[in-house]
């Protein structure tokens, strides 16, 4: 039964893609008519992403697609472009080459309006939860629902307090941001991302700076919050533990490619040296301890002779 | 020699580009102001916090600014016999200059490099960002209040900077070195005209409103997204804002009285 | 800081804003005398009026009953026509009133001055004042003094004549 219902599904959006697609030209169509059928149940798809910033590239060809319904992990070390990655899915930077199909609609070709309405289904939780420091915990989350709909205050009442039950935190309605720790913070942020009950949610490293108890909450309502609203979940992130323990796939991410992707268990098996050393935290491997200089006697004695 | 030139280049180069980034805020701050109609307690909000909060710095500074123009003015009138002309040198002076533009470098201190920490905090703490996300434009619901409110403020300000500083040279004119009450009203009355003088005068704060807002809003939404970055574009944007408007001054003296 | 006390302040800062502009109208300038000023106009003609302005004030033994209201060159008799505009409740001018230019103070502004005259018959709308002294220029007057002096000086003759 279910299974006939996914074929149906899957034609319909077949047909959709080939539709948008015809416009662009007979081998594109082609191209993207085979990416639709290859990843029919992913909602998003990023094909050959190009992104510099200053002269620095940061993403030089990367394929990465998130499934529905499903966790995926992206890690990788600092400044290997994961939240630039998160911007670029959220519209909010143009890549330099390169599409990103957030549920069938090119993210960096939208005009600005469509953006915007896409942008309603997605929620995002930044870093350090980016709550509006101006408005107490309960407006915060009313926020949008007060932007985006015409809703009368008992039933944003109602869904405020719903959704500050979901992360716990109906006692703290009143509190102002600055009276929050951390990780109190960062709940009220998810509780806000989830307002307008979106199709996906990403995380902007959720567990950084977070003390145990703190990261162990997350983690539970991440997965409890995908899994009961019916969410797909992006976590960008360096922790390897809490990462591996909810992730349903992962993408490890260096020096602008895709390094190795698959299951947490597959990444641990993974021939590549790289990511052993990224999941162990080993010192020294492919990514060398030491900056690129040359050698230190050479360096000591030079010193001598300068100064 | 080259290494200057280059260097010379280069800062034009930032400027213009700043200049250019500078100009499409602006445009996009002003296409958004009409949705600001439907969301008055924004606006009331940020005229409290960029309007009421500089009213004190403003008063006392009118009063002594007054003060010290009834004093000088008087020393300075008493040797040609013409101290009865007190308080229209006060008056002329204060509406036609002091008012507006002591006001405007007083507001870029107090209230314009508020403004630039405040949304540059925003920006640094990812609110704006945030914001985006939340397909909320943080240009209409963040800098469009702010601008709006500013440009309001100032020339109510100013007005108030004047009238207290009239009354401020009153008290020592009048009060203190004894220049007839009836010839300090008189004399000024038949000198300030109110289209000449006043009305100069509003739109001159009108247009220091409008560019210190300016400077202040584009420089907390351009800074860098660092406690470092929100410092500096704090400064520049006191620096900026009493370079432009004493600039501007000249320009908008020189067009209204110059003969 | 409740969002009431909030529009209260606001309420408060706007209103002392405007109270602030009309005093400057009011009391500060000249606004409150150009209310209700359709006054009558006179018109004189002076061969110098250097140092008159529009807006100059007109008076009458020293108390101001009107202003200037325009100057201009009449090119067929080589003067300049001053327009006054005199309050209304002033209207019983004499016709053989005399107008010159004063200058208040050594270095003051010029202003009109009216010395009433004996005739019956008043002023009205648009009536030209005949007798009229021109404006004392500075330059002139030293000049001529100059001139005089030293043409007594040296030349006997020219002052014989």
């Amino acid at each position: 039964m279910s299974g006939s219902c996914k074929m149906e599904l899957a034609t319909g959006r077949r047909m959709r893609g080939i539709v948008i697609i015809t416009s662009l030209g007979h081998n594109a169509a082609i191209f993207f008519a085979a990416v639709t059928i290859m990843n029919e149940s992913s909602l998003i798809q990023i094909r050959d992403l190009h992104f510099a910033h200053k002269q620095r590239v940061v993403f030089d060809g990367v394929d990465i697609d998130i499934q529905r319904g499903g966790i995926t992990g992206i890690m990788g070390p600092s400044g290997t472009g994961k939240t630039t990655l998160l911007r670029l899915i959220g519209g909010q930077l143009k890549p330099t080459r390169g599409s990103i199909l957030v549920d069938d609609e090119n993210v960096p070709r939208l005009p600005r309006a469509a953006l915007y309405r896409l942008r309603q289904r997605m929620g995002m939780l930044f870093q350090n939860g980016a709550l509006l420091t101006d408005m107490n915990v309960y407006d915060n989350i009313a926020y949008p629902l007060r932007e985006h709909t015409r809703l009368s205050e008992t039933l944003i009442r109602t869904l405020v307090l719903m959704k500050l039950e979901a992360v716990g935190l109906r006692g703290a309605r009143d509190l102002m941001p600055s009276e929050l720790s951390g990780g109190m913070g960062r709940r009220v942020a998810l509780a806000r991302a989830i307002a307008l009950d979106p199709m996906m949610v990403m995380y902007d490293e959720p567990f950084t700076g977070q003390d145990p108890i703190s990261k162990g909450v997350l983690v539970r309502l991440i997965r409890s919050l995908n899994d009961a609203l019916g969410l797909t979940s992006i976590i960008v992130s360096h922790d390897i533990e809490e990462t591996c323990a909810i992730a349903d796939y992962i993408y490890l991410l260096s020096g602008g490619k895709v390094v190795a992707h698959g299951t947490a268990q597959a990444l641990g098996r993974s021939e590549s040296a790289w990511a052993q050393q990224f999941l162990h935290g080993e010192a020294d491997g492919p990514v060398p301890f030491h900056y690129p200089a040359n050698t230190f006697t050479d360096d000591v004695m030079q010193s001598g002779n300068v100064s | 020699m080259l290494g200057a030139l280059q260097l010379l280049g280069q800062k034009g180069l930032d400027f213009f580009q700043r200049l250019g980034r500078g100009n499409i805020l602006l445009l996009h701050i002003v296409e958004g102001l009409p949705s600001l109609l439907p969301r008055l307690p924004l606006l009331i909000r940020q005229t409290y916090m960029v309007g009421v909060l500089s009213l004190l710095i403003i008063v006392v500074s009118g009063l002594f600014v007054g003060m010290v123009l009834g004093l000088q003015g008087y020393n300075t009138l008493v040797d040609f016999g013409a101290a009865e002309s007190l308080g229209t040198m006060v008056a002329l002076s204060l509406v036609r200059e002091l008012g507006p533009v002591v006001t405007a470098l007083l507001f870029a201190g107090r209230a314009g490099s508020a403004l630039t920490a405040e949304i540059g905090l925003m920006k640094a703490t990812e609110q704006l960002s945030a914001m985006e996300m939340m397909a909320v434009d943080p240009v209409r619901r963040v800098l469009a209040p702010r601008f709006l409110a500013g440009v309001i403020s100032m020339p109510l300000l100013a007005a108030i900077f004047s009238a207290i500083g009239v009354l401020g040279g009153w008290f020592v004119g009048v009060g203190l070195l004894g220049v007839d009450d009836g010839a300090y009203w008189m004399q000024m009355q038949d000198h300030v005209d109110v289209y000449d003088d006043i009305m100069n005068g509003v739109i001159k704060s009108l247009v220091f409103g409008v560019v210190v807002t300016w400077i202040a809003v584009f420089e907390g939404y351009d800074a860098v997204p660092t406690s470092e970055g929100v410092s500096r574009a704090t400064t520049r944007t006191v620096v900026h804002a009493a370079l432009a408007v004493l600039g501007l001054d000249f320009i908008l003296t020189a067009l209204m009285f110059g003969d | 800081m409740t969002t009431r006390t909030i529009e209260i302040w606001v309420g408060v800062f706007i209103a002392a804003g405007l109270a602030a502009l009309f005093m400057l109208a009011m009391k500060v300038s000249n606004l409150s005398t150009y209310q209700g000023e359709t006054g009558y106009e006179l018109v004189a003609r002076f061969e110098d009026i250097s140092g008159l302005k529009e807006r100059s004030p007109v008076t009458v033994a020293g108390v101001r009953i009107g202003r200037v209201k325009q100057i201009v060159f009449d090119d067929q008799t080589l003067e300049a026509k001053v327009v006054m505009e005199i309050e209304p409740r002033h209207n019983k001018l004499p016709k053989d009133t005399s107008a010159s230019i004063y200058t208040s103070g050594l270095l003051g502004e010029k202003y009109i001055g009216l010395d009433p005259g004996g005739d019956m018959e008043s002023l009205k709308q648009g009536d030209e004042i005949q007798l009229t002294q021109d404006s004392l220029v500075l330059e002139k007057l030293v000049g001529q003094f100059v001139a005089n002096f030293i043409n007594n000086k040296s030349d006997k003759k020219v002052e014989n004549k």
